[in-house]
């Protein structure tokens, strides 16, 4: 074990380092590129043995995995923003063809206008892609999610890509100490990559030919259902065995902060989470009972553990730092799908911090603040509602 | 022994300005690892992360005896660290600095004309540039300043070695480490306090 000072991406790289991927093609993008220079320096230090793919845009990069993943190696990637939504055909032939690729996604808003800054909706755009997607709040939590999810997606009854999302600066550039285990460690817990099945010379299988009405699509797309519902499992047991080995404790889907007796619980994905907890503890030291869920697997999504959260609580308030034009954020989306005819407390959307709008706890506070006189009350004055707007004095 | 921070419970947190190129980003994870080495919970961070050559980089290092959950911009820094005097003209260098705050300038000036100009009385200030050309930190017409001013940083706060400063350059320069780390010996025996 070695502690080190790394920003989330180097935090990513070493993860990848880790996790002993044989193949990596990558096509840089601002905030994600530190990921993929510091593991093209990896490997021409020698300190990382694999095969480094240079592309022409994101679509060859993931391209290129998937070939290579279909030889039977493990293979990594990184991208962003633009980048992640150019994949966008080939993310749903990954999972489509049961690769268990691991991915880096920095978090970064979409354009127009251009900006570099953090915002979910990248990745939310990808949530139908059956990709596994964990969001993460520290850099520690970036580098054991990549290491897990090798774990959780090469299972065989998995089977699964999984895109690891950390917010753009808020944890790609930014600094912390991170204990780095060692490879013996990550070795073991992983063990040697076993594909299910592999195209090999002298073999001749083909992967990804048509299909008839008549035949199996449906039964495959049901498997790959199954597949992501019992990654929920998984989950539950890696981050068990994980804790055993490297002694770092994850909750597995949904991380619960003091909700014991809270009369309203926050919920939330990302670096929001983090800070967040912060609030919490003042907001308690003052009285206010307040609690915060920060789920970390959006897909599968933990809606049992969204409904036992709601048994316990007056109300909920879920913030999304993305948006989905015609109705809310799908964290508030999914939340509320989860309770219906199973809770009937009130729910709240808190759409903020698009484009890296910076959330501080004094804007926590104040939404906080909101959430507790809606469970007083037990009405939602809006359903969904813009924090922060310039010009709207309710939250400047 | 860890020595407590001045304010208790509070965060430590410092901000530099400084120009693309200068290393202010470089500078704020040296601060943060020397902190660290001490035995304390860090955290650094640019404003921007995409620096453009000479256009004006924020960036920020958080310190505490916890672990820092803390994960938006410091508004209210206790010790702000400029690299490049032409900055007080364009950037607004004291937003938000607490009471009793210090600002730390890289400058030929001493603190007490600094102190007009700011109207602010925690002024430090260090000639780094001229350490840094002597120890041949960059080029003459771009020197390297962002090590120097650390060592400064050291004696005006009292909060971290300069011995550990040095070691923290030693582990994390890109290059010229030795020279890097002493001009942040000469910066800390250099800088002058104002009121002192």
């Amino acid at each position: 074990m070695t502690m080190m000072i790394l920003t989330g991406n180097e935090s990513a790289a070493w993860g990848a380092r880790l996790s002993r991927p044989k193949v990596i093609a990558a096509y840089p993008i601002t905030p994600q590129t530190s990921i993929i220079e510091t593991i093209a320096e990896f490997i021409a230090n020698g300190e990382m043995d694999a095969r480094y793919i240079r592309v022409e845009s994101e679509h060859s990069a993931m391209a290129a995995c998937i070939a290579a993943q279909n030889t039977g190696v493990r293979t990594f990637t990184a991208t962003s923003s633009h980048g992640l939504t150019l994949m966008h055909e080939l993310l749903i032939w990954a999972s489509g063809a049961r690769l268990p690729i691991v991915m880096s996604v920095v978090n970064r808003a979409m354009a127009p206008p251009w900006s570099v800054w953090t915002d979910q909706l990248d990745s939310m755009a990808q949530r139908d892609t059956g990709w596994i997607q964990i969001y993460t709040e520290n850099n520690q939590e970036v580098l054991d999610s990549i290491i897990m999810s090798y774990k959780i997606g090469e299972k065989h009854h998995i089977l699964l890509p999984t895109m690891v999302m950390e917010d753009a600066f808020i944890l790609s550039h930014t600094s912390e100490a991170v204990n780095v285990p060692e490879q013996k460690l990550v070795d073991d817990f992983l063990g040697e990559y076993e594909p299910a099945f592999k195209l090999e010379p002298g073999n001749a299988e083909g992967y990804g030919s048509l299909i008839m009405p008549e035949g199996p699509y449906m039964e495959f797309r049901y498997k790959m259902a199954r597949a992501m519902d019992d990654a929920r499992e998984e989950i539950r047991k890696t981050v068990e065995e994980f804790a055993e080995v490297f002694g770092r404790e994850y909750a597995p889907l949904v991380e619960e902060y003091k909700l014991e007796d809270a009369d309203a619980v926050m919920v939330v994905l990302g670096t929001i989470g983090s800070t967040a907890k912060d609030v919490v503890d003042h907001l308690r030291e003052k009285g206010k009972k307040v609690g915060l869920a920060r789920v970390r697997y959006f897909r599968p999504f933990p809606y049992e553990e969204i409904r036992k959260i709601a048994r316990n609580t007056e109300m909920l308030g879920v913030v999304d730092r993305s948006y989905t034009f015609g109705y809310g954020a799908n964290l508030y989306a999914e939340s509320k799908a989860a309770l219906y005819g199973h809770s009937s407390i009130p729910v709240k959307n808190y759409v903020m911090g698009l484009g890296g709008r910076d959330i501080t706890p004094e804007i926590l506070i104040k939404v906080f603040d909101d959430m507790l006189k809606i469970a007083r009350e037990g009405v939602v004055d809006r359903e969904i509602e813009w924090v922060g707007l310039h010009g709207d004095e309710r939250w400047s | 022994m860890i020595m407590p921070l001045p304010h208790g419970d509070e965060m430590l947190e410092i901000r530099f300005h400084g120009r693309g190129g200068q290393g202010s980003v470089i500078a704020s994870k040296i601060l943060a690892k020397a902190f660290f080495m001490e035995g304390r919970y860090v955290s650094s961070f640019p404003y921007f992360g995409v620096e453009r050559r000479g256009a004006p980089v924020t960036a920020f290092t958080r310190v505490d005896d916890k672990p820092i959950r803390a994960k938006y911009q410091i508004y209210e820094p206790d010790y702000v660290i400029v690299l490049d005097p032409s900055l007080l003209k364009a950037v607004d260098i004291l937003r938000g600095i607490k009471d009793g705050g210090w600002v730390l300038v890289n400058t030929l000036k001493k603190p007490e004309e600094l102190r007009e100009v700011l109207n602010f009385d925690h002024v430090a200030t260090v000639d780094a540039t001229t350490i840094a050309i002597k120890h041949h930190l960059g080029s003459q017409a771009a020197p390297i300043v962002n090590t120097a001013i650390l060592g400064a940083f050291s004696r005006v706060s009292g909060l971290v070695k300069i011995e550990t400063v040095m070691d923290a350059i030693r582990q994390m320069a890109p290059a010229k480490r030795e020279e890097n780390a002493q001009a942040a010996k000469e910066a800390y025996e250099s800088v002058v306090i104002g009121g002192e």
